[in-house]
């Protein structure tokens, strides 16, 4: 059904161009002339995707972004699952993202551990009239006696806190200070702050850095006597399993994984990472920042990988030996033989099936480019992809190692847009989000969300593609897909694009 | 247990195996600085005990898994039940993000919302230029037959103005000066999604019915046979709404659903995406003013929107989520004494099959102990539901729920000899429910899917009834209200009862002499 397998690069790059003209249309010339400059169809040979990004989003366009509460809280934050975040603010922020994310862990929930939990300060007015950092002060008093176990506290600002001017860096400090020094983490992720989720990863990165690294006490004993192949995972929430499915592959290899930022993560490992020889980073995008920053002021190199999909895990796992001795390679080499026949079996089972389908995807800072290779792996072609808040760094990855001539790149994309792209181009498969998810099934689109991975997962690592296959094939070949219509209607028209 | 191609594992089963079960026990003990597993148990079972539920119920800053959200879910719940209407919330857009996954992961269907993106400098100069592009932008790429705007925290902090952001906004040629942009503020730091409901929905009426916010002349009531029907915030208006339309039609009243947002989130799929379904016309919503009454099947959100509306000369009843024969009974008789007509057969005999199976049934829930938890208007409606059945709302927890509320609870509670036990636990959350169950344990609990944590923690086997419910599919297809929704409320519980009896008694040559084939 796909078009793109028929048509030659140039007429899909002059139909892609055509359906950028076509959806522009549709708005205001001011607007039209802003949505432009985030579209565009990528020309093989250039160093970045063409378009702007980072940029604000338009008002009342229906963006699928969220905010820097979102980045902090819902991604960066949230999962450190022995310490409480509280949501600080109106209930809503907390309520909406409460065990969302499927960050996994291991703990007590309510005891030791606290990730499916919502803490919130529940505004009421009067704490906007007259501020809430009394009542933030109580709030960690009880939380100290309710939950005596945790290790620390984030304090995760809704927006009406960097409006009302309330100081919540001041109740941290003395709170901590009343406690023993306890991590008390202010975090200034406001949801109006910066153009979308990405300044809140900024935001809370930088917060690590503050509150974390630099009230490490240098002097302190080592919890765990270092050895050469210490690393840590760097970007990775673990949904579904992720970082668990990408650890036992490093400790496979004979790496020792000291610490997951944050899925499954914990306090002590945030600590403990400035001893690690290496950094691994998985999502560029929400913890570049923290990897700049341990590289400069501890000299930690790090590297970015991608485990998705054996083509792409089996270059990371050799880049990633790359930095250590050759016991360490020829680790990387037998761990990629072991699993050489897993791969091959899956592949066997499902490239057949999915060989030649198309996929369009748009997702937040990572997968628009890192899954591309999985699906590659299956035999199956990405013909459009864009980025929720990628920056032009995304962007340039992109172009440079991921998409193919002709692909069509839509950044920040508009509910109209992505339908109208969608519709035209008949993809076999749309990969995205909650919001998008029903709006295509219901076009009779197959759909996987690729945030959540639809609950399933995990997707890294080798044992992870087995899964990403099989929920691949489940989806395109479902035998739902062929009812849509009813059979006494008329059989739908073969090419949209013919019709018209 | 390896991943394998033939037999692909999942994450339920995939971690379960030594080599992760190995890696994930190195790692705590390595690298979390766990705790001292005596002391997690210790602490485990402290919390389980009356001293720690005096603590817990002493907070009085801090709330731990509250069951509401905020204002304007709400707005956005009541803006999609017109017809071709796009809810336009003004504010941060990460607000808008969340309302729509919330929605849509309830009712698996799309939910389109737009925001006006504000940032910091609309922080600091206000949020106008963006209810200008805003406005214009939507009006133009979806269009919408009405945009209605609700706000959220971040531009009421702020102050802006909607009233006056609206007028200006058409003034420069946003939208054209007719068209119409009703608005409600709807700030996040008072009430919950309810009071959202309620807010919005006066903001809708209002406009159409008292002059457009100055733009056109008020409409002069002619009264006439119709009444008006509100549902409320209710995450089962798919099966409610079109449950109370056939009541309506078996009566043979003439009626107008206003806020009918039954279609829109239950479309199907067909190869179309339809972002608009079904909904109340904007003319009904207008000629809703000349109906004879109104009715709200929830109190507690319409508490300012029925007020309006009997200001505006109509008779007013409201329900608190009416479940159960009793409190369907009232619902009827009130359709029946204000439209005139006689209850309808049909229905006196769906009350006579609910009065049946209940008859069949109670002797399972006759005396059994329940928790609820959940909007205040559908906990009563659940209450009174369980007394009708003989069995025992013990504690009953609405953390949007306010004195008032809990007052009229209790009155429920001593209406009944069931009731003897049982309370009221305005504006707490689940957390303190959690003290409840440990301290004074009931057999089932009732609430929307986050109960699911309170099942795991205290044994009390959860019967999913509220909204959210994210875990399971499809219940919002069915009705809870009309004898055939209590029907529906009771086969789901009995369900879980009998489901629990079977799991008790499943023990080959131990328990297993209850496991019996006929109940």
């Amino acid at each position: 059904m796909s078009l793109a397998t028929t048509e030659s690069v140039a007429e899909i790059k002059a139909r892609n161009k055509q359906l950028i003209d076509e959806v522009l249309k549709v708005y205001p010339e001011k607007t039209a002339k802003r949505r432009a400059k985030h579209l565009n169809v990528h020309e093989a040979g250039k160093s970045d995707c063409g378009v702007k990004s980072n940029l604000k989003s338009i008002p009342g366009v229906m963006t699928i972004r969220g905010c820097a509460y979102a980045g902090s809280k819902g991604v960066v934050w949230g999962p450190i699952k022995d310490m409480i975040h509280i949501s600080h603010g109106p209930v809503g922020c907390g309520q909406y993202s409460w065990a969302a994310r499927r960050n996994y862990y291991i703990g007590t929930t309510g005891i030791d551990t606290f990730v499916t939990m919502q803490f919130t300060s529940d505004f009421q007015e009067k704490d906007i009239v007259f501020g809430g950092d009394k009542k933030l002060a109580k709030i960690i008093d009880e939380i100290q006696e309710l939950f005596p176990l945790n290790h620390g506290i984030t304090i995760q600002s809704e927006c009406p806190i960097g409006l009302i001017g309330d100081d919540i860096e001041a109740v941290s400090k003395v709170k901590s200070k009343e406690y023993d020094g306890k991590t008390i983490v202010p975090v200034r992720c406001e949801g109006f702050r910066g153009v979308s989720q990405s300044l809140g990863h900024h935001i809370a990165n930088d917060a690590v850095r503050d509150w974390i690294f630099d009230k490490v006490n240098p002097e302190a004993k080592p919890a765990f006597e270092p050895t050469p192949y210490d690393v840590a995972i760097i970007g990775d929430y673990n949904i579904g399993g992720d970082a668990w499915s990408s650890r036992i592959l490093l400790e496979e290899m004979g790496l020792r994984v000291i610490a997951q930022w944050s899925g499954d993560g914990s306090l002590a490992e945030l600590e403990a990472t400035p001893k690690a020889k290496l950094n691994v980073l998985h999502c560029y995008r929400s913890m570049n920042y923290i990897s700049r920053h341990m590289e400069e002021k501890f000299g930690i190199p790090w590297c970015e990988y991608n485990f998705f999909g054996p083509s792409k895990i089996a270059e990371s796992l050799r880049k990633i030996a790359s930095f250590f001795d050759d016991k360490i390679k020829e680790g990387a080499e037998r761990v990629i033989a072991k699993y050489q026949p897993l791969m091959d079996a899956v592949i066997a089972k499902y490239r057949p099936r999915l060989e030649g389908k198309t996929v369009m995807l748009f997702v937040g800072g990572l997968r628009p480019r890192h899954v591309i290779g999985a699906y590659e792996d299956l035999g199956m072609e990405v013909v459009g992809t864009g980025y929720e808040f990628g920056h032009n760094d995304d962007y340039q990855r992109t172009a440079q190692h991921y998409v193919k001539d002709g692909t069509l790149i839509y950044d920040d994309v508009t509910g109209y847009e992505f339908e109208r792209f969608v519709e035209k181009i008949q993809p076999d498969l749309v990969g995205s989000g909650i919001k998008e998810k029903y709006v295509f099934q219901k076009m009779g689109v197959p759909f996987r969300q690729m945030h959540s991975w639809d609950y399933s997962g995990p997707y890294h690592g080798y044992d992870g593609f087995a899964i990403f296959a099989r929920d691949m094939d489940m989806a395109i070949n479902s035998p739902i897909w062929k009812k849509t219509k009813a059979p006494w209607k008329d059989a739908p028209r073969p090419s949209l694009m013919a019709a018209e | 247990m390896t991943q394998n191609a033939e037999h692909v594992l999942d994450h339920f089963e995939l971690f379960r195996g030594p080599e992760y079960q190995q890696m994930l026990a190195n790692k705590k003990a390595l690298f979390e600085n766990p705790h001292d597993p005596a002391e997690v148990e210790r602490i485990r079972e402290w919390a389980k005990t009356p001293e720690y539920r005096e603590k817990n119920f002493a907070r009085e800053a801090l709330t731990v898994n509250p069951a509401k959200a905020c204002q304007p879910l709400g707005a956005v719940f009541v803006a999609v039940g017109f017809e071709g209407t796009l809810p336009f919330v003004h504010g941060s857009q990460g607000c808008v993000a969340y309302y729509r996954s919330h929605l849509s992961r309830h009712f698996k269907e799309p939910s389109s919302c737009v925001s006006s993106s504000m940032t910091e400098d609309a922080a600091v100069f206000g949020g106008l230029n963006n209810m200008i592009d805003g406005l214009a932008n939507t009006y133009n790429m979806y269009k919408p037959k009405m945009i209605a705007v609700s706000t959220t925290c971040m531009a009421e902090v702020i102050g802006d103005d909607l009233n006056a952001f609206i007028k200006t906004a058409k003034e420069k040629g946003s939208v054209p000066n007719e068209y119409d942009v009703p608005f409600a503020h709807t700030p996040a730091f008072v009430g919950s999604h309810v009071t959202g409901y309620d807010n919005a929905l006066k903001g809708i009426l209002e406009h159409f019915w008292d002059g457009k916010a100055g733009t056109a002349p008020k409409l002069e009531r002619k009264e006439n046979d119709k009444i008006n029907f509100i549902g409320g915030f209710d995450g089962y208006t798919v099966g409610n709404i079109r449950e109370i339309k056939r009541i309506f039609e078996l009566m043979g009243i003439e009626y107008t659903i206003l806020a009918d947002n039954s279609d829109v989130f239950d479309t199907p799929t067909d190869g179309e995406f339809r972002m608009y379904d079904g909904g109340t016309t904007l003319e009904d919503a207008a000629n809703a003013i000349h109906a004879k009454a109104t009715i709200s099947m929830q109190q507690y959100c319409t508490e300012k929107t029925l007020p309006f509306i009997q200001g505006h000369g109509h008779e007013v009843a409201a329900f608190n989520h009416p479940v159960g024969v009793s409190a369907t009974d009232d619902f009827l008789m009130t359709l029946s004494r204000i439209s005139g007509k006689p209850i309808a057969k049909a229905l006196e005999q769906e009350r006579g099959r609910l009065v049946d199976a209940m008859a069949d049934s109670s002797a399972h829930i006759h005396g059994k102990k329940f928790a609820i938890y959940g909007d205040p208007d559908l906990c009563y409606g659940l209450a009174s539901f369980l007394l009708e059945l003989g069995a025992e709302p013990t504690h009953v927890l609405s953390t949007n729920g306010n004195k008032h509320w809990a007052e009229k609870m209790e009155a429920l509670f001593a209406s009944s000899p069931f009731g003897k036990n049982c309370h009221a636990y305005p504006g707490k959350d689940l957390w303190h429910m959690r003290s409840l169950l440990f301290t004074e344990p009931v057999d089932f609990l009732i609430g929307n899917t986050y109960g699911k944590y309170l099942e795991r923690d205290t044994g009390t086997p959860l019967i999913r009834i509220g909204f959210p419910v994210f875990d399971r599919h499809h219940h919002h297809r069915y009705p809870v209200w009309g004898y055939q929704g209590g029907m529906n409320v009771l086969v789901k519980i009995l369900d879980k009862i009998f489901d629990e009896i079977d799991k008790n008694t499943n023990v080959p040559a131990k328990t297993d002499y209850s496991f019996d084939i006929i109940r």
